[in-house]
């Protein structure tokens, strides 16, 4: 919402400056966006008067000129014809910048005379591109006043953003008022107008909205005026249109864009001769078509748009935009004034489906004083027989002011119990009033508020607070510390919050970066990484690209990491904790810790080759973070039927039964190909909500610390075993073999080829065995091994290797 | 005894020149072993006379005393030597790099919400969560914000499928558009007193170079009997001269409007835009962080709280905004790309655990 400074005057008597007033309308929500001074530039500018003007000794067309100036009488040499003695005009000095030059200008001698200023022409100042002479001022210009002053350019341009709820200062009184009511001047009274209608209106008005459909239109009021001429407006309302940037058209739609602007009361101006029979509001019918004002041809799909229609068809979208074939011109006689209430809801609604933003539909959708209706097109009837002339018809009114009154109550003492501010009773009524509320005394600590017609958004009690605290202004509000619960912290996340932060951070200290990465992603991609539920495809994504609610957060991380690596960023890791999708339920959304490694384990180095990455990093990732979920990490089952995303035969899924904790492994190189990223790439995919939260035990006490006095010894074993039998398995047996001595089983070679048979691998264990009440003898070894042994080879068909 | 002199003397003078360690063990053995020479002239001592065996005898054991000496001190001169020789010739090029190890960053995202549970919990907030897809009622209506309502138009709601089976608002389904849903599901779950926080995910359709389709944000509610809009304010500037560690740092609270709340605020923090660097302070210009007021009424009543007995406050805050300008990171858009350089530089070490015992 725009305006000017002296718009605003015209409601507001104030001594205020503009500082003053633009930080008074923000402290009261009407937020100062910017403040634009077309004067600024042209502040060097002071009228000057030419006292002498001689031609100059050496050069015919110039003259030299002394000129009396704020700054005393200053010698400028002068090319324009029309320089002469005692003239005014636009006097610069030394120095100055020159807005149509683009440069400083600087003292001179021009052919051996001095030159300490200059006379200016619009050209030069940039206001226009006359160039043929300086400009004149008028002789009543005072010498030093600002030029811009004198030639009306001084008029700063508000723009304040207005909160939706703020429809009454969607014009300038509006914001006035608010003003007034902030103590920042007085609201000036605005003639009344009741003009006499000399004959009944020819054009007729009445309402045919089908049952149901609420009321779009509660309140319609028109008139006819006859005989009007309708040229270009005057100057000074032409002027104050063009100040917030608006094209004037002609005296009378100039007439409706000022109501529209000063009173927040949108009309629209019917060339009477040529609508057809009577005006009739309705809903639209689908198909019905407009070629708008708005030089833009509409053709409504919906049963929901108001229409006004004559006997040809719609003539307007009620509220938003008005139609070519009934619109005024320079030709217009007999015009049809409108001044009606539209429903906000289906205007704002009107407008989108149409896609039409208009100042009309700005106000109406934030709701229009029903009150104003009479009143504004009383004076707006005023205006076109001042502007146009013209004989006015009494006025056509269909439907009612609506009931708007709505008696609140208002507890003096939640000023301070909600807002924090203690306001005197008085002072809250006299807020109140002054913003147009009627209050009455309703009790010894309530007062019963009315608020006025123009402000829908007052509703209750709340409200009336915040009216009373704007006003007061929220700086008044003296800050205060929430009360401390405990005199100290307790802990503000739960365990699996906790345990989400402590697998980021146990991924970062991997080696792993942490991404970012969008919830959504491409439906084609993600169709290769599970994606079922159509719940998740998007009704409206952004782009074709982000279509789909991801089913995986490997993909977004494969396909960054890939980006990394075009950016020559060699050996890309990155992980990312955060949602995934199965369907759009609460339980449908997971929470995953996801890890992505691609290309070699690190860079080229002398003493440390690297390898290429491989199912292994992605299972040590894996269980990193399981571990640092608080899961269990040892005690999880590897099974091998990872999703088919991943390498066949290089993937593994950890799981607790039919619990799956994680998947881990190599990306399947037809993936990979299809997301164009080169491999390998070793991803895991954690599901931290199937981590099992260990039971809170009381106390923070760890179990006894129980340590052998004995030695442990280590005897190292090793089997042959088909080659697709799974080393855990083997490892669980000789573990199995004696639960209490063996204390650790660690795999340290798998061999297959020479010495093996075909189709049998050889697995290297170290076994430790852990004595808790003597150190064991030779023979007690040999039994333990012998068991072992034993397990192993019924467990998994082993044998021992010779 | 000359001759055991001159023993000695030959002893002594030979571990004198034994140049390295087995030359000494030879001398050794020569001397002290079983067929040494102290050791045969030790076996002579039985066929003397009582009075010459004694001096002898304990002539010899001085010899033998003073030779081991002499030999262990020679020894571990040798060795020493040795040692430093063997060190010498293991001597490597220490300016070449050490083997490569890599630590990963914590994204900014990730540590600014972080660093604002740790300032919240400190006023006595617990952390709340709810789902990226809500419904309409939770993400609009129960928030005051009724279907048609061009507040809800004004969100730029991304949508998926309406639900089956289900009708009007419970069958909307959206993309949280804010956090403020997590107030209603806290709201209808527990009893008040409440004091939350919920950071998250949320979705707007807007890509431009201050707008991404999903961003994130956190969202505070308090509930209680007394809960002012004094409070309101004392909170949001404890918090924001806690996270942004500017002691003196002013806020302005602007009227405002939110379905939600009543009265609603914007919230300005004091800058200065001056030669075109954005700095945060009290030099009179201002930079709006969030925006927040008292719960309406109607969302006490939509979530089941008694609005004539309960009051509070709640505020909704982005999260890449503040680490922007915390962090000095110019592009928002950037947070978003994984770009491991970006990562290395404005990300976080991961044992930078904030809290405010160890400074923010």
């Amino acid at each position: 919402m725009k305006f000017t400074l002296s718009w605003l005057r015209e409601h507001l008597a104030t001594e205020a400056d503009l500082p003053a007033i633009a930080d008074k309308l923000t402290a009261l929500g009407l937020e100062v966006e910017g403040i634009e001074d077309p004067g600024a530039v042209l502040a060097p500018f002071t009228v000057g008067h030419v006292k002498s003007a001689e031609p100059h000794p050496d050069a015919d067309r110039l003259r030299v000129c002394v000129v009396e100036t704020k700054f005393g009488e200053v010698q400028v040499v002068c090319g324009a014809p029309n320089a002469r003695a005692g003239m005014k005009g636009a006097f610069a000095p030394a120095g100055s910048h020159i807005p149509g030059t683009g440069l400083d200008l600087k003292k001179g001698v021009i052919r051996g005379v001095e030159s300490n200023g200059m006379l200016c022409s619009e050209r030069e100042m940039g206001l226009s591109d006359e160039h043929q002479g300086i400009i004149e001022l008028p002789d009543h210009a005072a010498v030093g006043m600002p030029v811009a002053e004198v030639l009306g350019l001084n008029d700063p341009v508000i723009d304040i953003a207005l909160t939706p709820d703020r429809g009454d200062c969607a014009g300038v009184r509006g914001i006035a008022r608010d003003l007034a009511a902030a103590g920042l001047g007085t609201l000036k009274p605005l003639a009344a107008a009741r003009i006499e209608g000399r004959f009944p209106s020819t054009i007729g008005v009445r309402f045919d909205f089908p049952a149901g459909a609420g009321a779009p239109c509660p309140l319609f009021a028109g008139r006819l005026i006859r005989g009007v001429r309708n040229g270009p407006s005057p100057k000074w309302l032409q002027d104050r249109l063009r100040s917030i940037g608006l094209r004037p058209i002609s005296a009378l739609v100039d007439i409706t864009n000022f109501f529209t602007m000063d009173r927040a009361r949108p009309l629209h101006v019917f060339d009477a001769d040529l609508v057809k029979g009577d005006l009739v509001l309705r809903l639209s019918r689908p198909g019905e078509t407009l070629d708008a004002l708005n030089d833009r041809s509409y053709t409504v799909e919906t049963d929901q748009v108001t229409i006004i229609a004559d006997d040809s068809g719609a003539v307007s979208f009620a509220g938003v935009v008005g139609g070519v074939s009934t619109g005024t011109t320079g030709d217009t006689v007999n015009v049809f004034l409108e001044a009606a209430l539209f429903d906000p809801e289906r205007t704002a609604e009107t407008g989108r489906a149409l896609g039409i933003d208009s100042d009309a539909r700005y106000r109406f959708e934030r709701g229009v004083d029903p009150e104003g209706t009479i009143p504004g097109i009383e004076q707006a009837t005023a205006m076109i027989l001042e502007l146009c002339g013209g004989e006015p018809s009494a006025l056509v009114v269909t439907g009612a002011v609506p009931e708007w009154r709505r008696r609140l109550t208002l507890r003096t003492g939640r000023a301070a119990a909600l807002g924090g501010l203690d306001v005197p009773a008085d002072r809250q009524r006299r807020h109140l009033e002054a913003l147009g509320c009627q209050v009455e005394a309703a009790s010894a600590d309530s007062f019963a508020v009315v608020p006025p017609s123009w402000r829908p958004d007052i509703e209750g009690e709340a409200d009336l607070v915040e009216e009373v605290l704007r006003i007061e202004g929220f700086d008044a509000i003296e800050p205060v510390s929430l009360p401390r619960l405990g005199a100290t912290t307790a802990p503000a996340v739960d365990a699996r919050q906790k345990a989400a932060s402590r697998v980021k951070r146990a991924l970062a200290a991997r080696g792993l970066s942490e991404a970012v990465t969008w919830s959504f992603m491409d439906s084609r991609v993600a169709s290769r990484f599970g994606f079922q539920s159509q719940a998740l495809r998007l009704v409206n994504p952004i782009s074709s690209d982000l279509d789909v609610m991801r089913p995986s957060a490997l993909a977004n991380l494969i396909q960054a990491a890939g980006r990394n690596v075009d950016r020559g960023l060699a050996n890309p890791c990155l992980f990312e904790v955060g949602p995934v999708y199965r369907d759009a339920t609460e339980k449908g959304q997971l929470r995953v810790a996801a890890s992505v490694r691609q290309g070699m384990t690190g860079p080229r180095h002398w003493a440390a080759a690297p390898r290429p990455v491989d199912v292994f990093d992605a299972k040590s990732d894996a269980l990193a973070a399981l571990e640092a979920a608080g899961g269990p990490a040892a005690n999880a089952q590897v099974t091998t039927d990872a999703p088919d995303w991943f390498h066949p035969g290089r993937s593994g899924v950890l799981r607790l039964g039919a619990n799956v904790l994680a998947h881990f492994g190599e990306i399947h190189p037809a993936v990979l190909e299809a997301l164009d990223v080169a491999g390998p790439v070793a991803a895991a995919e954690v599901f931290l909500d199937a981590v099992p939260v260990a039971k809170k035990k009381p106390g923070s006490a760890r179990p006894k610390l129980d340590l052998s006095a004995f030695q442990p010894v280590s005897r190292d074993f090793a089997f042959v075993l088909d080659a697709d039998e799974p080393a855990d398995k083997l490892v669980r047996a000789a573990i199995g073999g004696d639960k209490a001595l063996v204390s650790a089983v660690s795999v340290f070679d798998v061999y297959q080829g020479a010495g093996v048979p075909e189709g049998k691998k050889s697995i290297a264990i170290q076994v430790t065995l852990q004595p808790r009440e003597r150190t064991l003898t030779d023979e007690e070894i040999e039994a333990v091994a012998r068991k072992i042994v034993a397990n192993v080879e019924k467990q998994t068909g082993a044998t021992l290797r010779g | 005894m000359s001759d055991l002199n001159r023993l000695r003397d030959d002893l002594m003078a030979a571990v004198a020149d034994a140049g390295d360690l087995r030359t000494l063990e030879e001398l050794r053995v020569a001397a002290l072993g079983k067929k040494g020479r102290i050791t045969q002239e030790m076996k002579t001592l039985g066929g003397l006379d009582p009075e010459t065996r004694k001096a002898t005898g304990q002539a010899l054991n001085a010899i033998k005393d003073e030779v081991a000496e002499a030999l262990e001190a020679r020894r571990s001169l040798l060795a020493r030597a040795a040692l430093d020789a063997r060190l010498e010739a293991e001597r490597l090029d220490v300016s070449l790099p050490a083997r490569p190890e890599e630590t990963g960053r914590i994204h900014p995202i990730t540590q600014t919400m972080e660093e604002m549970i740790a300032i919240f919990a400190e006023m006595g907030f617990t952390v709340a969560e709810g789902p990226d897809i809500e419904d309409g009622f939770r993400n609009f209506t129960a928030l005051n914000i009724p279907p048609n309502h061009p507040a809800r138009q004004m969100h730029d709601t991304f949508y998926l499928p309406p639900r089956a089976g289900a009708a009007g608002d419970a069958a909307e389904v959206v993309l949280r558009t804010h956090t403020s849903p997590v107030q209603v599901r806290t709201m209808t779950s527990v009893k008040p007193p409440i004091r939350v926080v919920a950071p998250g995910r949320t979705y707007r359709s807007d890509y431009d170079a201050t707008h991404t389709p999903m961003f994130h944000q956190i969202e505070g509610l308090v509930i209680d009997e007394a809960t002012h809009m004094g409070h309101l304010k004392g909170c949001l500037i404890d918090f924001a001269r806690a996270y942004f560690g500017i002691e003196d740092l002013p806020l302005r609270f602007r009227p405002s409007f939110f379905p939600f709340t009543e009265p609603s605020a914007e919230v300005d923090i004091g800058c200065s835009r001056a030669g075109g660097e954005l700095k945060l302070g009290n030099f009179g210009d201002w930079l709006e962080i969030l925006g927040c007021g008292m719960v309406h009424p109607r969302v006490l009543e939509a979530c089941g709280i008694d609005s004539t007995r309960y009051q509070g406050f709640a505020f909704g805050m982005g999260i890449e905004r503040p680490a922007m300008l915390k962090y000095g990171i110019p592009d928002l858009r950037t947070f978003f790309d994984a770009d491991l350089r970006w990562l290395r530089h404005y990300g976080f070490l991961p044992l930078d655990i904030p809290s405010l015992a160890m400074g923010l």
